[in-house]
């Protein structure tokens, strides 16, 4: 791998080694461009993603670490922000990011998500906008997603999907038997089940293996190079080209700005702590929808007292999570869940909002399991169940491979209200300001999810599961994974941070590439940062033949 | 800690360690991967026998092996020498409390070790609303089913009892009903 002095002057500073970043890195560097990535985690290979539960989930192993990193939360900025005991805000920190332990649900957006204002108007207490681009602008880059990464699904089952100019690059993931019982039971209701869409290879692609449904994809690392990660796919790309390095172990703190208002580069804490300079023709963010807008916040100056790009007040502003409960059906014969991908089966049916129904909302459900060994034992039996002893001993036996769970993922309405903030007195272990989180679903988004918790539960029922229960615990004080919207992308500078190529609009040369651009959140957000980011990445580097940045 | 259930996803995100910990750890599963013998480190041999008697009984042996047989004392030493070194307090005082209760319940006792079985059970009901249960029982859970590097689950004891297999590799069918008895 080439590796660059910091005073070198590279062409571009990429912040955060992610889904999004790991694809403007090889884009930009085989488009001809000098590269530098920084990463705050370490460089994690497959001989280090094994299946140790305790690890991966208990430990932190792949990502943020409150102990290093602690996070503060409020319902809202009436009320003091407190420490929290667990995170609020999870994201994966190495090369790779969050791709590399997320489940791998690769789901487009429906051409509505990109119209949701024009169609449903205004909402009380939230601000509802329309995308800067149209499912059309991002159709090229959600097929080129696809192929490059490598994702399995089977278009023109779901009736209600988008139109798409080439079909899935590889056929679907075999089924498991929650899919199976999900696409009967769905059938029986009416609905339309279709095979997942995941970024999981079922079949050898360009020169990764296929899955080897080992299992462990949701919260690990894939040690069969199966699962289509930046790790896996574009970030050894990027390295090839010679023009690319990925610096881990790399926590940036600010970046800094000229006397013409234009970023030169960025100070970040080598893994010594050590502060070093990179310096940079342009920078473009990909550190996520909490630590972008927190980076942005550090990097204050004269010009932006309020944070970099920040001249409107917006960044930070607006996050989104999605979410949704949880539900869970006991059957009379092994599942053996523990066995391949999460999940097989899906169903759109309740995606589109509906007026009639008398709030905002909507979103997929899909079957699955999403416990592990620990975690099962731990939470995994229904309610009123003994927490102990032989009978507790002879239920987890019995249970842990007859148990499925009908997971919701649904919309999240953007709302003022809710932020990324830095905490005024929380610091990190490296003296920076805490992410502080002001979070509260609004109504409508708790009616959605409470109205497809009904329909999972239907469903399970007429899947003629023995036993069905609920999980309705408070969704805003869970670990979520998903951050979105903190730094909004339109065309007005007054009510969005950048532009419809990510350019910020307060600075020429800074783009911000990640979940904070997006204007709605609806369900599994990875394939629309990842569509964003190729369509943003053609765009930056036409711009720096230009010499436009 | 509330008496209610630590959800799955409050699992996932229980607070995490530093380098050095994991440094720490890494070692500890070293030294385990090696064969070393199973010592205490952190726990007196005393205390032991009362921390294991009462996971024993949260994890019982009735036919398969329970908390006891599967080195669930070796899991919680080790824990607290290396990623759980904060929870050390948690015990002592836990365990203290535990023998008050004994006491008042048992005035003619010795030890929680030397209880009968129903006398365990008994105990460990009175206390199970405490935060020193949920971390008994946390680690115990987490001993009998995580990975045996850890020095709990011996022989996949745990993870044999749910039916769990830890593979690299599976193939389709991968349970009943995606299989031909289950009309697929």
């Amino acid at each position: 791998m080439r590796q660059f002095k910091p005073s070198e002057k590279v062409d571009f500073l990429i912040i955060g080694a992610g889904a999004a970043g790991g694809i403007m890195a090889k884009e930009l560097a085989s488009s001809g461009f000098s590269v530098v990535v920084l990463e705050q985690g370490p460089y994690l290979r497959e001989k280090d993603f094994d299946h140790d539960e305790i690890k991966f989930t208990r430990l932190s192993a792949m990502t943020n670490n409150l102990t290093k990193q602690p996070q503060t939360y409020r319902k809202s900025d009436a009320e003091p922000a407190k420490v929290q005991p667990q995170k609020i805000i999870q994201y994966g920190r190495q090369v790779g990011g969050g791709s590399v332990h997320f489940t791998a649900n690769y789901w487009r957006l429906w051409e509505s998500d990109f119209r949701q204002k024009g169609k449903f108007g205004g909402i009380a207490g939230a601000s509802l906008a329309d995308w800067p681009v149209s499912y059309s602008d991002l159709e090229p880059f959600y097929t080129k997603a696809e192929e490059e990464l490598g994702v399995s699904g089977l278009a023109g089952v779901n009736p209600f999907e988008a139109w798409r100019s080439k079909p899935y690059p590889l056929p679907p993931l075999p089924v498991k038997s929650s899919g199976v019982i999900f696409e009967r039971a769905t059938r029986k209701l009416g609905l339309h089940p279709f095979p997942a869409p995941m970024a999981i290879l079922s079949q050898p692609y360009r020169g990764r293996g296929a899955c080897a449904h080992c299992g462990f994809c949701e919260t690990f690392g894939c040690e069969m190079r199966a699962k289509s990660s930046t790790l896996a796919t574009v970030i050894p790309v990027a390295e090839r080209t010679g023009r690319c390095e990925i610096r881990p172990d790399s926590y940036t703190r600010k970046i800094e700005l000229d006397a013409n208002g234009r970023v030169t580069g960025a100070v970040y804490f080598d893994k010594d702590r050590r502060e070093v300079f990179q310096k940079a023709k342009a920078v473009i963010v990909c550190a996520n929808g909490s630590e972008t807008p927190r980076l942005l916040f550090m990097s204050k100056s004269s010009r932006f007292p309020q944070g970099l790009a920040n001249s409107n007040g917006l960044v930070g502003k607006y996050l989104m999570f999605d979410a949704g409960f949880e539900a869970f059906g006991l059957f009379e014969h092994p599942l053996n869940e523990f066995k391949s991908v999460q999940t097989t089966r899906a169903i759109h049916d309740f995606y589109e909002p509906d007026p009639k129904r008398g709030f905002y909302g909507g979103g997929g459900i899909d079957a699955r399991f999403d416990f592990y060994p620990i975690s099962f034992a731990l939470n995994g039996l229904p309610p009123g169940a003994p927490r102990w002893g032989s009978e507790w001993k002879a239920m987890v036996a019995k249970n842990f491979t007859r148990t499925i769970t009908l997971l919701a993922h649904a919309t999240c309405l953007a709302q003022e209200r809710n932020n990324i903030t830095l905490d005024p007195d929380v610091k990190d272990a490296w003296g920076l300001p805490a992410i502080r989180v002001t979070f509260d679903f609004h109504p409508d988004d708790m009616s959605n999810m409470k109205f497809l918790l009904e329909r999972q539960v239907e469903i399970l029922q007429a899947a003629s599961a023995q036993r069905v229960w609920t999980d309705t615990t408070d969704l805003s004080l869970l670990p979520h994974n998903h951050l979105l919207g903190t730094c909004r992308m339109g065309d007005d500078p007054k009510t969005s941070v950048v532009d419809r190529y990510h350019r910020a609009h307060d600075v020429p040369n800074l783009f911000l590439v990640d979940g904070s651009s997006l204007v709605t959140a609806c369900c599994q957000p990875t394939c629309t940062i990842q569509a964003l980011a190729y369509r943003a990445a053609e765009h930056i580097a036409g711009e720096a033949r230009k010499a436009a940045v | 800690m509330p008496d209610d259930l630590i959800s799955r996803r409050q699992w996932l995100a229980l607070t995490p360690l530093s380098a050095a910990v994991l440094a720490a750890q890494q070692h500890a599963h070293d030294v385990m991967r090696a064969g070393a013998p199973a010592t205490l480190s952190v726990l007196g041999a005393a205390e032991a026998r009362e921390i294991e008697a009462l996971a024993a009984q949260i994890i019982p042996a009735d036919g398969t092996p329970g908390a006891r047989e599967a080195g669930v004392i070796y899991f919680i030493d080790r824990a607290l020498a290396t990623f759980d070194t904060d929870k050390r307090a948690l015990y002592t005082e836990g365990l203290r409390q535990a023998q008050d209760k004994r006491h008042q319940l048992f005035p003619a006792s010795q030890s929680i070790a030397a209880l009968q079985p129903g006398e365990q059970i008994r105990l460990l009901h009175a206390i199970e609303r405490t935060d020193f249960f949920e971390l008994l029982r946390t680690h115990t859970i987490m001993s009998f089913f995580g990975n045996p590097s850890y020095g709990g689950n011996r022989d996949q004891s745990g993870w044999k009892l749910i039916g769990f297999d830890d593979r690299h590799h599976f193939d389709p069918p991968f349970g009943y009903y995606d299989g031909p008895e289950g009309g697929q």
